[in-house]
């Protein structure tokens, strides 16, 4: 067993409106940015021992299936890397 | 018959719904979920509130709790289950509804009355309604836009399974007339049994004739029909 940790990105799906980073898009632009558009995402970082880098890949993204993301809205990536 | 209104650390609309529920002479209950239901219950309500603080998604937390398993399998059963607000975000979290209440629109918790359009009247929850008839209850939340994909709204308008959609006074539905930006305007709808319902709006606060506006007691005479 190995240390790792696994990053797990949850961002909504392309085409669902996300009003909170339409309201923080609005507030930079308030405060003089120009920008086009601005998107947010959750990111959990998950320490965990497992076999290899694939299992600890492998349970991450069954987290992710389970509770991190809702399937209708969101899609999640999963990045493993040895833990510090 | 008794109705079990499931508590959960955060629920606050479950005496409201205890109270509403007596006044139709229905026997409810409520119960803290990690007490898991009796044995006699005939049916199920999830009421509002703010289950475990919102964290993460509203009913996130609530949606994955053992108690969950239990309702789901008297749902199976064909016992009644009715989400209400909070419980209608935990119904489809726990994927007994289709599609996901998230952030509305104003990206603001939103508290007012609004106007409904009663979808389908041949259901244990709007059977006291007229298919077309426009009702008016409070909302009170901050993630009530209805989102799902295009695919599933299809199936669950084929299916005739929305239940109400926001609509003004006339029962117009409209842009205007959509409060939190919900897909459709839709408001409720059942799981792919009728006896399961979740909706957004709070028939339990507009219930009482001493309190005022009381088209939400036709909603929760479903349980007295059950």
């Amino acid at each position: 067993m190995s240390a790792y940790t696994a990053t797990v990105t949850v961002r909504l799906k392309h085409g669902v409106l996300d009003p909170e980073a339409e309201t923080t898009k609005k507030a930079l632009e308030r405060l003089g940015f120009e920008l086009d558009a601005l998107r947010s995402a959750d990111e959990f970082e998950i320490d965990l021992d497992a076999t290899d880098a694939d299992a600890a890949a492998e349970r991450a993204g069954d987290m992710a299936e389970r509770l991190l993301a809702n399937p209708t809205i969101h899609d999640y990536d999963v990045e493993v890397s040895e833990a510090e | 018959m008794v109705v079990c209104i499931v508590r959960f650390g955060g629920s606050n609309c479950d005496r409201d719904a205890l109270r509403a529920l007596t006044d139709l002479d229905v026997d409810a209950d409520i119960v803290w979920h990690e007490d898991g239901l009796p044995e006699d219950t005939t049916a199920v309500m999830l009421p509002g509130g703010f289950s475990y603080g919102d964290y993460l998604r509203a009913g996130a937390m609530a949606a994955r709790s053992p108690v969950m398993d239990e309702i789901r399998e008297l749902a199976a059963d064909g016992v009644p289950v009715l989400g209400v607000c909070n419980g209608a975000q935990i119904g489809c979290e726990a994927g007994m509804t289709p599609g996901a209440f998230t952030i509305n629109r104003s990206a603001r918790f939103q508290c007012e009355h609004v106007h409904l359009r009663v979808e389908n009247a041949d259901t244990l929850w709007t059977a006291a309604y007229d298919e077309g008839e426009v009702i008016s209850l409070p909302i009170a939340h901050g993630e009530g836009r209805f989102e799902a994909p295009d695919s599933v709204l299809a199936e669950l308008e084929a299916a005739d399974r929305v239940l109400f959609r926001y609509c003004d006074e006339d029962g117009s539905v409209s842009d205007d007339a959509n409060p939190n930006g919900s897909k459709g305007n839709v408001a409720g709808i059942v799981g792919e049994d009728a006896t399961v319902a979740v909706m957004m709006p709070h028939p339990e606060r507009a219930a009482l004739p001493d309190l005022g506006p009381t088209d939400g007691r036709g909603v929760l005479r479903g349980f007295a029909d059950a």
